[in-house]
């Protein structure tokens, strides 16, 4: 881990944006409906757009000349911060939006809180990400309340789809060392105050939605500290693999 | 070209004296440069061959997703995975605009892509290729949009009001295609030897399956006459393939690649470049559906299709809740 | 195909002011959703303006083959075109 905590925050966040930009880009002409494939696209450019903010950022506070693209296709599993949730399968289009959704629905209050950052560049970052987050969770949530309040298989699938990802939010409102002090100086909100936030949104989406989050089940937590699930690996290793075969070339 | 082998009457264009005097005010019309909207009446003849156009148009755009859709995930950075994404968007808008324009004829998108998924219309040979490697995202860039974008530019004018604007939104937005094609071409032949043979590797590849975009000689094809008689066709193929040629050779010897036919030649006499014959027999191969990707390509469409099901239906089924919670609160 | 999402058509109104202008169509199960696609489809998300959407079964339209009679009577009212009137240049733009 790196010693200076916001380093570790802006790759969380990064990472967070880089790990789900890949996987909602790979839905570009696979969705159920062209006008979806067109939706979801807009959604994985944006969090290209924020990747090159937040990874930017590490890499100038880093001070060793790392890009954002360095930092995206020249790091190894282990070092990097995503939430778990992200990097969860895409096989299924159903999993793929409650996995949007869960995240929007964390994304958004986060950023809305490091709008008032003490850290003038942590507050510019989200000044500009919020706006199309909130585009984001509007539509995922839409989808959500759509869907699971629809037909009866979608509302199955729905819920299938949360029983399998709920387990993964938790790790998104547990603070540890980093939280903590970027949280001390101003530069972050206490996670606890986002987490009052996302339950009591969950609350109400999720009745509308006439879904059930699972009870008492085990929170996951490993992804902010690098220790990812098997499927990280497979997805870094698409995702980088023309840096890796071809080392330093420009393309 | 995204359209190559429309099928028309079959039978030569009428002259206007062998016409009924509603086909002859038709053709007066056309003649004239008026467009042709949705409600008018047209001869059936104009409607079917207008729906198999712009519906093999559209299945191109949405089937043309998946070869570079397949470099998504590995592109080399993060602007040119942006670049991507942006451009395989588009070509789902674009299939999009163009189902539209399709269904004003009377006929619904559902019923156009399970005609793709039967089999029964055709969509571009050009898509049926396999993309091997980065290079092949700067050769199709470069040289299948900017084929396409020389038929779509001439297709402005076509007679048909929404085929002419979706056109027209669609030149404007592809603008941006062709150039990022080339600009990774320009960044490969600028780079390692092991670039420069990616490059050259990929321009072998597609050279050959993106003049047989253009479709076959005007000459053979009796359904040229007629469709370019009612300017749903405005040039021809061969002169199409031709401005083609002659604006790609030199491209490509700016940067240094070789276009790998040894019959390509300027000729002073034409103002045109010579080149060697295609092979029609692989064209027609691919057409029938015994391409390298074809079954791949119908595979993925099909499963997105199947596994979109209960999406659509779910959305429908939300909505029609709605509606009837509205219409009892009244 | 029953269940097929009906059609709809979009209009804009961009940041300059001007009226609405219909840019084209897209599918969707009701209004809600018709103007969200709009919104990705048609916008790429702009901010600042405004969206209509219509269902395309709602929308009446002359039939074209009324084109003459329904148009050719403004035609003939030539005095509704500022051109019709000769103004002595010595009393400036008007």
């Amino acid at each position: 881990m790196n010693d200076n905590p916001t380093i570790e925050f802006a790759l969380r966040m990064g990472d967070n944006c880089l790990i789900l930009a890949q996987q909602v880009g790979a839905w570009c002409g696979h969705a159920p409906v062209v006008e979806e494939d067109i939706a979801f696209a807009n959604v994985a450019l944006d969090l290209i757009g924020q990747t090159k903010l937040w990874l930017g950022y590490a890499g100038e506070l880093e001070g060793k000349g790392r890009s954002a693209d360095d930092l995206a296709f020249l790091r190894d599993v282990r070092q990097f911060r995503n939430c778990l949730l992200v990097e969860q399968p895409n096989d299924e289009f159903a999993k793929a939006l409650m996995r949007q959704f869960l995240f929007d629905a964390w994304h958004h209050p986060m950023l809305t809180a490091l709008t008032k950052s003490s850290n003038a560049r942590i507050a510019e970052i989200a000044e500009k990400s919020v706006k199309e987050v909130s585009y984001h969770l509007e539509r995922s949530h839409d989808l959500i309340t759509r869907l699971g309040d629809g037909s009866p298989e979608s509302h199955a699938k729905m819920q299938e789809a949360l029983n399998d990802l709920w387990r993964f939010t938790g790790e998104l409102m547990t603070p540890d060392s980093v939280d903590e002090a970027l949280a001390a100086d101003g530069a972050a909100p206490e996670l606890s105050d986002i987490q009052a936030e996302y339950t009591a949104y969950m609350r109400s989406a999720l009745e509308e939605a006439t879904l059930v989050a699972p009870e008492k089940v085990h929170m996951y937590q490993g992804g902010k500290t690098g220790v990812h699930t098997e499927k990280l690996g497979h997805l870094v290793a698409e995702m980088q693999w023309m840096q890796r075969a071809y080392p330093g070339l420009k393309w | 070209m995204y359209a190559q082998m429309v099928k028309s009457t079959g039978e030569r264009p009428k002259t206007l004296d062998e016409m009924t005097p509603e086909e002859r005010a038709f053709q007066t019309r056309i003649d004239a440069d008026i467009k042709i909207e949705p409600k008018e009446w047209m001869p059936e003849g104009y409607r079917k061959t207008l729906i198999r156009q712009i519906s093999q148009h559209a299945h191109s755009e949405v089937v043309g997703q998946l070869p570079e859709g397949n470099w998504i995930n590995r592109a080399p950075t993060l602007d040119r995975k942006a670049i991507l994404i942006a451009k395989v968007q588009d070509e789902a808008g674009h299939g999009l605009y163009l189902y539209c324009a399709a269904e004003t004829l009377g006929v619904s998108r559902d019923e156009l892509i399970q005609q793709l998924l039967t089999g029964k219309a055709k969509y571009s040979s050009i898509f049926n290729y396999p993309s091997l490697t980065w290079a092949d995202i700067g050769a199709i860039g470069w040289l299948v949009d900017g084929a396409a974008i020389m038929n779509q530019v001439q297709l402005q004018r076509c007679s048909y009001g929404p085929y002419s604007r979706a056109m027209i939104r669609i030149c404007k937005e592809e603008s941006f295609h062709q150039r990022q094609g080339y600009d990774i071409m320009m960044a490969l032949m600028r780079g390692s030897p092991e670039q420069q043979e990616m490059a050259q590797d990929a321009l072998n590849r597609w050279w050959w399956p993106s003049l047989m975009m253009f479709g076959p000689s005007d000459a053979d094809s009796v359904h040229s006459a007629q469709s370019m008689a009612w300017k749903i066709k405005p040039v021809g193929n061969d002169e199409l393939r031709q401005r083609f040629v002659d604006q790609t050779v030199p491209q490509a010897e700016f940067i240094g690649l070789k276009v790998p036919d040894p019959e390509v030649k300027w000729n002073e006499e034409r103002g045109h470049y010579d080149f060697g014959e295609i092979d029609w027999e692989e064209f027609y191969r691919v057409l029938k559906g015994e391409g390298p990707c074809n079954r791949e390509r119908m595979a993925a469409r099909q499963k997105a299709w199947d596994d979109g099901e209960w999406f659509r239906e779910g959305l429908m089924a939300h909505s029609k809740k709605r509606a009837a919670k509205k219409l009892a609160a009244e | 195909m029953s269940n097929e999402w009906p059609l709809w058509e979009v209009f804009i109104r961009g940041q300059h002011g001007l009226a609405h202008r219909h840019v084209g169509s897209l599918h969707a199960p009701d209004a809600e959703m018709a103007i969200n696609n709009a919104r990705d489809v048609y916008t790429r998300r702009n901010e600042g303006v405004s969206i209509w959407v219509v269902k395309a079964s709602d929308i009446s339209a002359s039939a074209p083959s009324d084109k003459g009679p329904l148009f050719e009577p403004s035609n003939s009212k030539i005095y509704r075109h500022p051109t019709f009137y000769d103004i002595p240049e010595e009393v400036g733009h008007m």
